[in-house]
């Protein structure tokens, strides 16, 4: 490696912004276009140009979601006809006082975030279908209860919706005032898309299992996302009952929850842009094709068809013109283990792991029965055995995926709990899987980011606002999964799409992901499997240097010469128990051990 | 009033029951829930209404057209939306091209057939009050099916092929059963299925479009407490909710019921994701 020519520091900013450009772009025009319709169209397209920017509220919040967290929620219109009411009943008065409408609107926002979660806590036990038919159900509900509610609704006769003082009582003057609040909203979703807790969403929807290892918190995530999308959608009821000037619950159809979920389908997951323009097509399509009008929830069905039959990227995945640059074929991973020291703090605990008589049964197989295990800090510890033995197992039990039946897990003196493996992670606890578990839309870098999730110190608010602590965050995450990622040989794939990767590189990938948390315990599932001779000497030179920095490595292998070669203690397991332990000396010419595993 | 509840709850019941069969029927041997259960059901309404009355076909000759009617829409299902995106069950994308077939049935029943409840003829004409053949219909009709259903599958060859196929696809791929044409088959005896709900239960729900996604959810509501792919639990499951719901209905109001209905949903899926009767969960890790 040559020295790095080092840049002036004024030239980041502007560096920076060269290296956004390209995704700012589309929005500026987007928001360039917005701004000149004053100039060129009439108040009935003022009309389609509100109506867009109050569905994009919504959509932007409900992106989150389905886009993000990937949570089917086809119900959202509940939302926002509950804040259509919210809003218009403060406004009218028939419960408390008149409220002026720039009052009612924030609380509105609050009632929709309460209820967003209400909606959305369902997501935490059930999957896909079900998910979907409980947000379902709650819209039917909510159109029922305003029908039913006449004293506060007005019931079938409606309510008359807000009215906005000046200037906003213009067509065009509340055509600015809800452009205005699309921008904000826009940029917000797109701070929270490109922070730790964007990246935790898709983790949590494409990688669930490694999310909870690195320590990401599946109900904290999705509360804070459905207060969010509810706060968002409660508002656009708001502003939707205001353009409407008077709501029925018929003005609340179903058809308008497909438009909103559809516009985030068409425009692709994980991504702002793409949905941005399925919503803007989606509302103006009836419009200009009039006579198909009646036809328009047909026609969005067959582009929900066509999108999940043809082209299930949608829109993102048209316009994602970077990845589709074809990747060197020949690329070889190098790992550059010695400049691990400079960027992995030292595991300074001198605590070592212990495990105890765990046992754990599946039905009537007992996994493992009774195993006795210490690692030591620094100490490469090597798990092996024939298939079936528990080694596996073992792992899941240390990382709390499999909570053992009985016996004690210690961490120097304090007690692992059973089970909890989302606590893992804050104890130093780090994993790779037996099948690479990474997330295929999110680039290399945004996969080794995902590992360090804990060590952001931002919080919610801070990142849905870009405050100076989240962008730290953000710099220091970025920066060690590049240098991580350059300690594994990755570092020239770090913008690509990890789906486009081969086996081996996304193993060196996990192995990143698990040193960004500086782990006290590193536990390796089969790393060397599918990778090529000299990938496992690499990976020998690799797993060497992390363990001189202190860390405790427990690695579960079918390749002997490598558990031999880089071993500082191997145990041997067989139906769950013991079969043998000692330095790998000793094991190779354990007679039981040749002769159940190593035969010859 | 407990004979008004009785019998219009046993009614919706049988009617919810069907619905809950038909999402299972679909998912034995794909592993799919469909959006289409429902609207299977409200074509068979829409369908009796057009052939009976609008068409003048006899009652019987009404129902068969009915039945086959629904068979086609169960077999374009398959192909359309639910053959193309076995290869990704993983993803999910089933439950957005179901959903898709699903909202052009509703939407072209809303636009050809008329936006308003339309009749549905008396078939027999037997019985007056809580007696009225309209509640009585769909338990027979329901009693019937699951009747021909443990005749199908228990004494037939091809319906132990159906449950060798919903107990293991690759085992019973591997046996050379041909998985895909009873793949096809058991959508058109969803198709049946739903189309048998919506016929016999016309004269209560009446030839409405809008009936679809309304039996989507009380469809789907038995099967959730019955847990996937239990037609036991979904009978069970079907006919104890149309008891709740129209007990609730008689004493709180409709609104409150819808609620009631929904508040008992959830609870329960929240602590039995599985449903009552459920199997265990897949392992994660």
């Amino acid at each position: 490696m040559t020295a790095v020519t080092t840049t002036p520091p004024r030239d980041d900013t502007s560096r920076a912004f060269r290296a956004a450009l390209p995704h700012l772009a589309p929005f500026l025009a987007v928001l360039a276009a917005a701004l000149l319709l004053p100039l060129v169209g009439n108040d009935y397209w003022a009309l389609i140009g509100t109506r867009m920017a109050i569905y994009w509220v919504l959509v932007s919040g409900l992106n989150l979601v389905v886009g993000f967290a990937g949570h089917l929620a086809i119900g959202y219109v509940a939302l926002l006809t509950l804040g259509a009411y919210t809003t218009s009943v403060l406004v009218a008065g028939n419960v408390m006082p008149p409220l002026p409408v720039f009052a009612a609107l924030p609380i509105a926002a609050c009632v929709g975030a309460v209820f967003g979660v209400i909606v959305g806590l369902p997501a935490l036990r059930l999957r896909t279908f079900y998910f979907a038919m409980s947000t379902l159900g709650f819209a039917t509900i909510v159109t029922q209860i305003a029908l039913a509610w006449q004293s506060v609704t007005g019931g079938g006769i409606g309510i008359a919706g807000p009215e906005f003082p000046a200037p906003f009582n213009t067509a065009w003057g509340f055509y600015f005032l809800c452009m205005a609040i699309a921008a904000f909203t826009t940029w917000i979703s797109a701070n929270i898309a490109r922070s730790r807790f964007g990246r935790a969403l898709i983790a949590l929807r494409d990688a669930e299992v490694a999310a909870e290892a690195t320590g990401i918190s599946k109900p904290n995530m999705l509360i804070a996302i459905f207060l969010l999308a509810g706060a968002l959608a409660a508002v656009a009821g708001g502003l939707f009952a205001s353009l409407q000037t008077y709501i029925t619950p018929d003005a609340f159809t179903f058809d308008l929850s497909i438009l909103f979920f559809i516009a985030i389908l068409i425009g692709g997951r994980g991504s702002i842009l793409g949905p941005m323009l399925g919503t803007i097509i989606l509302t103006i399509l009836p419009e200009i094709a009039a006579p198909l009008a009646a036809w328009s929830t047909f026609l969005y069905a067959v582009l929900l068809l066509v999108i999940v039959l043809v082209m299930p990227g949608g829109i993102a995945a048209l316009l994602d013109f970077r990845n589709r640059r074809p990747l060197a074929s020949n690329r070889a991973i190098v790992p550059r283990p010695a400049a691990l020291a400079e960027i992995m703090r030292r595991s300074s605990a001198g605590s070592a792991l212990s495990l105890r008589g765990i046992v754990l049964s599946f039905g009537n197989v007992r996994a493992i029965d009774g195993l006795d295990l210490d690692v030591a800090p620094g100490q490469i510890h090597g798990l092996i055995g024939p298939n079936g033995s528990g080694k596996t197992t073992t792992l899941n039990v240390i990382s709390g995926y499999y909570a053992a039946k009985a016996g004690a897990m210690t961490l120097g003196d304090r007690a692992l709990p059973p089970g909890l493996p989302v606590l893992r992670a804050t104890q130093g606890i780090a994993r790779t899987f037996q099948t690479p578990r990474v997330i295929g839309e999110a680039s290399v870098l945004e996969n080794v980011m995902i590992g360090g999730s804990i060590e952001g110190r931002a919080t919610f608010i801070e990142a849905l606002l870009t405050l100076p602590r989240n962008r730290q965050d953000e710099r220091r995450l970025s920066a060690k999964a590049r240098a991580l990622l350059g300690v594994v040989g990755l570092e020239a794939l770090a913008d690509v799409r990890a789906d486009r990767l081969q086996h081996s590189e996304l193993r060196f990938i996990e192995i990143a992901r698990a040193l960004m948390l500086d782990p006290v315990f590193l536990l390796l599932d089969e790393p060397a499997a599918g990778l090529s001779n000299d990938e496992i000497e690499r990976l020998a030179e690799l797993i060497k240097a992390i363990a001189a920095r202190g860390t405790g490595v427990l690695l579960v292998e079918h390749h002997a010469d490598l558990i031999f070669d880089i071993c500082d203690y191997v145990t041997v397991l067989n139906l769950g128990r013991t079969l043998a332990a000692g330095t790998p000396a000793d094991i190779r010419v354990h007679k039981e051990v040749v002769s159940a595993y190593l035969g010859g | 009033m407990l004979a008004s509840i009785l019998a219009s709850g046993l009614a919706a019941g049988a009617i919810y029951a069907l619905v809950g069969v038909t999402y299972n029927t679909m998912f034995s041997t794909s592993r799919v829930m469909s959006f289409t259960a429902g609207q299977l059901a409200m074509l068979g309404g829409v369908f009796g209404s057009m052939f009976t009355l609008k068409l003048g076909v006899p009652a019987i000759a009404g129902f068969v057209l009915t039945l086959i009617g629904c068979a086609l829409i169960g077999i374009i299902t398959e192909f359309v939306a639910v053959r193309p995106v076995l290869k990704s069950l993983d993803q999910h994308l089933y439950v957005l091209s179901t959903l898709a077939v699903a909202l052009m049935i509703q939407q072209v029943a809303a636009i050809k057939w008329g936006t308003e409840p339309q009749p549905f003829p008396r078939l027999i004409g037997w019985g007056t009050g809580v007696t009225d053949e309209k509640f009585w219909l769909p338990v027979v009709a329901c009693a019937i099916t699951i009747l021909g259903l443990e005749y199908l599958y228990r004494r037939t060859l091809v319906g132990r092929a159906f449950l060798a196929i919903a107990e293991d696809n690759f085992a019973a791929r591997a046996l050379g059963l041909p998985e895909r044409n009873l793949r096809i088959a058991s959508y058109a005896l969803a198709g049946v299925i739903g189309g048998i709900a919506g016929f016999s239960g016309g004269e209560l729900l009446l030839a409405f479009f809008a009936n679809g996604a309304l039996l989507n959810f009380y469809g789907f509501v038995p099967v959730a407490l019955g847990g996937l792919g239990n037609n036991r639990g979904a009978i069970i499951g079907g006919l104890a909710l149309g008891l709740f719901q129209q007990a609730a209905n008689f004493m709180v109001g409709g609104i409150f019921s819808s609620v009631a209905v929904f508040t008992l949903f959830i609870v329960v899926l929240l602590t039995a994701p599985q449903g009552l009767f459920g199997a265990s969960t897949a392992r994660r890790v």
